[in-house]
């Protein structure tokens, strides 16, 4: 909870959209994706903004992104900041009065703004993500010091000078390994990455 | 018997069926089949001119089986069967085949659906060859009735039953009648005092020389069957002879032990020997046994010792009462969420957050704070006044983790208190809700009116109530300003949702009422039988079927007053002849069938060494049928012989 | 000994190693022999689901099928909510949604491996509360932590979404745990708030202020330490601290444990070989009782 700052959304014209702009398909896409069918039958009461620790970061509410995917404003929901400050909490989920696993509608719709390139190549996010996805590629478990230096490449060298302090601090403290462990099978994980994945994260 | 002369009529239901099936095509296939002497299609054969073509048929043909195929027997079975009977035939001489609800409305195709229909005529008269003529009879009705459950709906009921000078047996469980609208403070939308109108009417139920109230006690069973049931009620040890007791009140100011309210959620004590609220009726207290320290370690006894008539007894035992009635009301109203099991809402955990029933308590006269509503700090109340409310909708209603359906009347309820806290505080009340349902007569003026008075809505549930610093807020999203908003509050007001009574399991089972997935009483039909149930001669009325308001409680109350005087003024009920026959010779009285029977109709007879099955009780469900392993049993009109035929010429096609 | 698979994900092996030691510290002292699947793989956490939602689900069927296959009892116990919720859902979506489990068996059977269906995961506190059971726990306490406060935080993804373990929003098996070893568990309203740790390396200064939400409560209800059940939580409770500090004004000092080392202190066992001296805020006192 921290004092909410008055940002009421609506400074500058009011949005008009347009029929053609509307995307009908994308409620459907994102349903299969996220194996989450009922998505039509939220009733908007927004309990999962009231929920989420996050909303107040968030430039549409997660409500609102459920309406914009329904309505087909996919551009704008892949473009959002919101999708990206979802921390998986679950709570959403838990307390939708019409049990929508609004977290798994979250999975989809970030994977969806990696694939289809919305997702800048420099945002936080999207970079951690990615990078996350290479360092399990390559040594089939989590390696902090690659995840750090991978996301710095990413974001820029500014973010591993900020990271560096806790790094050394985790080295002290018996908390990071320097030299990665890898899965001896790691052709497997690989494989199955590869599978499913189908080339989506690779641009 | 004669000859066998069958006349099949296909209706084309209007476009429903007509549009699908090829109806002259299912008349004209109809007409080849073995023993059919006439086949015609028509346009609606439960319409005057349709049913005028069975008769003459009937007549002027030699017709003596007649198979209609059309909508479901539950629709138009028995108007048929009375066609038959006016035109000298038997009524049970007739079948119905269904090719609307299981043909023509759940068929994509329409050569699919003809065909389909082909098969259902061919069977319906094959089928209708074998039927044998039956008689129906008539029992008598006791004129008595009973009224389960005294609230506002069951009170209403008693009065108007014995208003038309029949005698009503009111049996209550608590020990008083009144139910859940004693508690409340003012009545929406014409805010009258609540307690105003419905004492005149506790009263009078008590003191008609019509009606006698049972109060403190609990229907334990019920036998027999339309028009002449038995049934069982536990009168509770009151522990206070009601016939000595003056209703004055010593014995509950002397008794030195406080327990929680229930009347007042918690929020005040009573007595161990206590009356639930000043105007109870009968206005006889009870000892709450599990509480009384005379009960519990053999001492105290100071109610005895006060009490000026000698009326206390410890000694009192429960006691039974058979009643022969011959109808029954069920009228065993609701209860509402419990929210300490949804802890995201604070009750439980913040002592300022309430329910909207607690909150009814806080804004009476005769509650605890006699009226004020009123901040409370470590169990107790201060003399603060809250400088802001939240009143919270929907707490468990709509809601599939709880309750998925609306619980309809605490939009308003929820209207009523966010003024009267207005009024009486002036403090800032924040409404959080998803939609405002006021559909009602004068409801929508209302919610204009509460509007007016400067009431704040937020469309938005109220997701979570945590403290901070001492402070509440209530964590929002504000939908229609697309805002997250967390707004600090003095006090919470949780509208919960309305649930099925406790016990309402058992009371479904003691009278063969069947409940809803929501597990209310379920009635025989949403629309055009809203107080039946499956068990004729048991009716329901008020929130045990569902969340209703006081006038819509009111009105079924009456409602069920007329099913119950209907069926007594008749006189007489028919009982239909499609039962269960044993035959005695071939039955081992091995008695696998009698605990299965849903309506305990089947008794064993030790003389006979056979069972037998009560006809007025048994409705004819075949599942008796279906356990007896030496084939003893059969269910007249759905014979081997008939269903076979059936099967076997509904499958051939 | 009750014999059980152990899947200590990859935080096991790094920033949760005084997690893991106190853990291989106290379960055999408590008749459980943990043995590690055999070269197992990351679960896919948040991040990899984020990437796509069913990566994570085959990640986590390797390992479920590795345990599978290494037979006996099917039990696969973890020590990282994080891991608890994302194989729990790979189950969940694997018994569910037939276009996964397809998707899944093609996957597996492309690496010659199978998975039918029959692991069960379990948190090894559900594994503490219900198969040691707590009047085991309570016997076998050398030296009961009376008077020390604690504030027990489970995070999000120990009862959320749904299992049958805890409840997803007012947990207690590590308050009635705790409660065992004689420690006095203090009324925690945020103990399943979310401290974002998810977010921590990518939206920091959100994270902070969900940390901050967390610690100030436990410190307001006077707790002398926090405890967790997950290497994520934990580390971003301890490692961050400094920063709240900075950034908010505020001055929180909770030493953050794991519930495994507190029972291993009741247990009997020192501050320094159950790993107390491994954390960003130093345990203080709370290690010499």
């Amino acid at each position: 909870m921290r004092a909410v700052q008055s940002q009421v959304p609506g400074r500058g014209p009011l949005p008009v959209v347009g029929e053609a702009d509307l995307d009908g398909k994308f409620v459907v896409t994102v349903m299969e994706l996220s194996g989450e069918d009922g998505l039509l039958g939220c009733i908007q009461c927004g309990t999962c903004t009231g929920s989420c620790q996050l909303s107040s970061w968030m430039d549409y509410t997660p409500r609102r992104i459920v309406d914009m995917v329904r309505k087909g404003l996919a551009r704008e929901v892949l473009a959002s900041r919101a999708i990206w400050y979802c921390a998986s909490c679950y709570y959403c989920t838990v307390r939708c009065p019409r049990g929508i696993k609004l977290t798994e509608v979250l999975y989809a719709l970030k994977s969806l703004a990696l694939a289809r390139g919305y997702a800048e190549p420099g945002a936080p996010a999207p970079a951690f993500y990615r990078t996350f996805f290479e360092v399990v590629g390559r040594y089939g478990r989590l390696y902090e010091p690659g995840l750090m230096i991978g996301v710095a490449l990413r974001s820029g060298f500014g973010r591993l000078f900020r990271l560096a302090p806790l790094g050394l601090g985790m080295l002290r403290r018996g908390k990071m390994a320097l030299l990665p462990e890898r899965v001896r099978a790691v052709d497997e994980v690989r494989a199955l990455m590869e599978r499913v994945s189908r080339g989506l994260v690779r641009r | 018997m004669s000859e066998v002369r069958i006349a099949v009529y296909v209706c084309h239901c209007g476009t429903n069926i007509a549009d699908k099936v090829d109806v002259a095509g299912v008349r004209e296939f109809a007409r080849r089949l073995p023993g059919v002497e006439v086949a015609r299609d028509y346009q609606y054969m439960c319409a005057d001119p349709g049913q005028e073509l069975l008769r003459s048929d009937i007549r002027e043909r030699g017709i003596n089986r007649v198979v209609v195929a059309s909508c479901s027997p539950r629709m138009h079975e028995a108007t048929f069967r009375q066609v038959l009977e006016s035109a000298g035939l038997n009524g049970y001489l007739f079948e119905m085949a269904n090719i609307r609800e299981h043909c023509s409305w759940v068929t994509e195709e329409s050569e699919l659906a003809t065909h389909k229909a082909r098969a259902l005529v061919a069977a319906a008269v094959k089928r209708v060859r074998f039927h044998a003529p039956l008689e129906e009879r008539y029992v008598e009705v006791n004129q008595k009735a009973l009224v389960v459950g005294g609230g506002i709906a069951g009170i209403e009921a008693a009065l108007k039953i014995a208003r038309a000078g029949k005698k009503v047996w009111l049996v209550e469980r608590g020990p008083s009648i009144g139910g859940k609208m004693a508690g409340l403070d003012k009545t929406f939308p014409t805010l009258d005092c609540s307690a105003c109108i419905l004492t005149p009417k506790m009263v009078e139920a008590a003191q008609h020389p019509k009606i006698t109230l049972l109060s403190y006690s609990e229907v334990e069973g019920v036998d027999g069957y339309v028009g002449n049931f038995q049934v069982t009620v536990r009168r509770k040890a009151r522990y206070v002879r009601e016939e000595d007791c003056t209703g004055c009140g010593t014995c509950y100011q002397k008794c030195p032990k406080k327990v929680p309210s229930e009347f007042d959620g918690g929020l005040s004590h009573r007595k161990a020997i206590y009356v639930p609220f000043p105007q109870a009726v009968p206005n006889v207290p009870v000892i709450d046994r599990s509480n009384c320290i005379r009960f519990q370690t053999g001492r105290c006894g100071a109610c005895e010792k006060f009490c000026p008539r000698d009326a206390v007894d410890f000694e009192q035992e429960d006691e039974f009462l058979t009643l022969e009635v011959g109808a029954v009301i069920v009228a065993t109203g609701y209860e509402t969420f419990q929210p300490q099991e949804a802890p995201q809402w604070g009750w439980g955990r913040y002592e300022n957050v309430l329910t909207a029933r607690q909150l009814e308590r806080l804004v009476n006269a005769s509650g605890p704070t006699g009226g004020k509503v009123l901040l409370r700090r470590d169990g107790e109340f201060t003399d603060e006044v809250p400088k802001s409310v939240a009143v919270l909708h929907c707490i468990g209603s709509r809601d599939e983790n709880y309750y998925p359906y609306c619980s309809r009347l605490c939009c308003m309820a929820s209207l009523k208190l966010a003024h009267l806290i207005r009024e009486k505080t002036g403090a800032q009340v924040y409404s959080f809700y998803i939609d405002i349902r006021s559909a009602g007569k004068g409801y929508e003026e209302f919610y204009t009116r509460v509007q007016a008075e400067g009431i704040q809505f937020i469309r938005g549930k109220g997701a979570e109530v945590l403290e901070r610093d001492g402070q509440l807020y209530v964590h929002a999203e504000d939908t229609l300003l697309g805002a997250y908003r967390e707004v600090p509050v003095d006090m919470v007001v949780l509208s919960t949702a309305v649930t099925p009574a406790p016990g309402a399991e058992r009371v479904a089972q003691i009278f063969g009422i069947q409940r809803g997935q929501d597990g209310f009483f379920l009635e025989s039909h949403p629309k055009l039988e809203p107080l039946k149930t499956a068990t004729e001669g048991i009716y329901i009325v008020g929130c045990c079927q569902g969340p209703k308001d006081i006038p819509d409680s009111v009105a079924q109350g009456a409602g069920g007053a007329a099913e119950v005087l209907s069926l007594l003024t008749a006189g007489r009920v028919q009982i239909s002849p499609v039962v269960a026959e044993i035959d005695a010779e071939a039955c081992s009285g091995c008695k696998v069938c009698v605990p299965l029977c849903p309506y305990s109709a089947i008794k064993y007879d030790e003389e006979r060494g056979a069972c037998g099955v009560n006809e007025a009780l048994c409705k004819g469900c075949g599942t008796c049928v279906a356990s007896c392993p030496s084939g003893a049993l059969s269910c007249r009109h759905f014979t081997d012989e008939q269903i076979y035929a059936q099967i076997e010429e509904v499958s051939s096609l | 000994m009750r014999r059980y698979w152990y899947y200590p994900g990859c935080s096991g092996h790094a920033s949760a190693r005084d997690y893991q030691r106190s853990v291989a510290l106290i379960s055999p002292a408590l008749g459980l022999d943990l043995v590690e699947v055999e070269d197992w793989n990351c679960c896919g956490t948040t991040a990899m689901t984020s990437v796509e939602p069913r990566l994570s689900v085959v990640l986590s069927a390797r390992n479920l099928a590795l345990a599978e296959e290494a037979g006996g009892r099917a039990d696969l116990v973890v020590t990282c909510n994080s891991c608890y919720a994302i194989l729990r859902r790979a189950q969940e979506q694997y018994a569910r949604r037939r276009e996964v489990r397809a998707e899944v068996d093609e996957a597996l059977a492309g690496i010659g491996r199978r998975y039918s269906g029959t692991v069960r995961v379990r948190h090894l506190l559900e594994v503490l509360v219900r198969d040691v059971g707590l009047d085991a726990l309570r016997e076998r306490v050398r030296r009961p932590l009376s008077g020390l406060r604690l504030a027990p935080y489970y995070g999000c993804l120990l009862g959320r979404p749904r299992n049958d373990f805890e409840d997803p929003e007012e947990p207690l098996s590590m308050d009635r745990l705790l409660e065992a070893t004689g420690a006095t568990v203090v009324r925690f309203d945020r103990k399943s708030k979310c401290c974002g740790g998810a977010l921590i390396t990518t939206h920091e200064e959100a994270a902070l202020e969900l940390v901050r939400e967390v610690l100030s409560e436990a410190a307001a209800r006077e707790a002398r330490a926090v405890v967790t059940a997950c290497p994520m939580c934990q580390f971003n409770l301890d490692a961050y601290q400094a920063k709240v500090n900075a950034a908010f004004g505020t001055r929180l000092r909770l030493p953050v444990l794991y519930f495994s080392q507190v029972l291993g202190l009741s247990l009997g066992f020192g501050a320094s070989e159950l790993g107390l001296g491994q954390r960003f805020v130093p345990v203080g006192g709370v290690g010499k009782l």
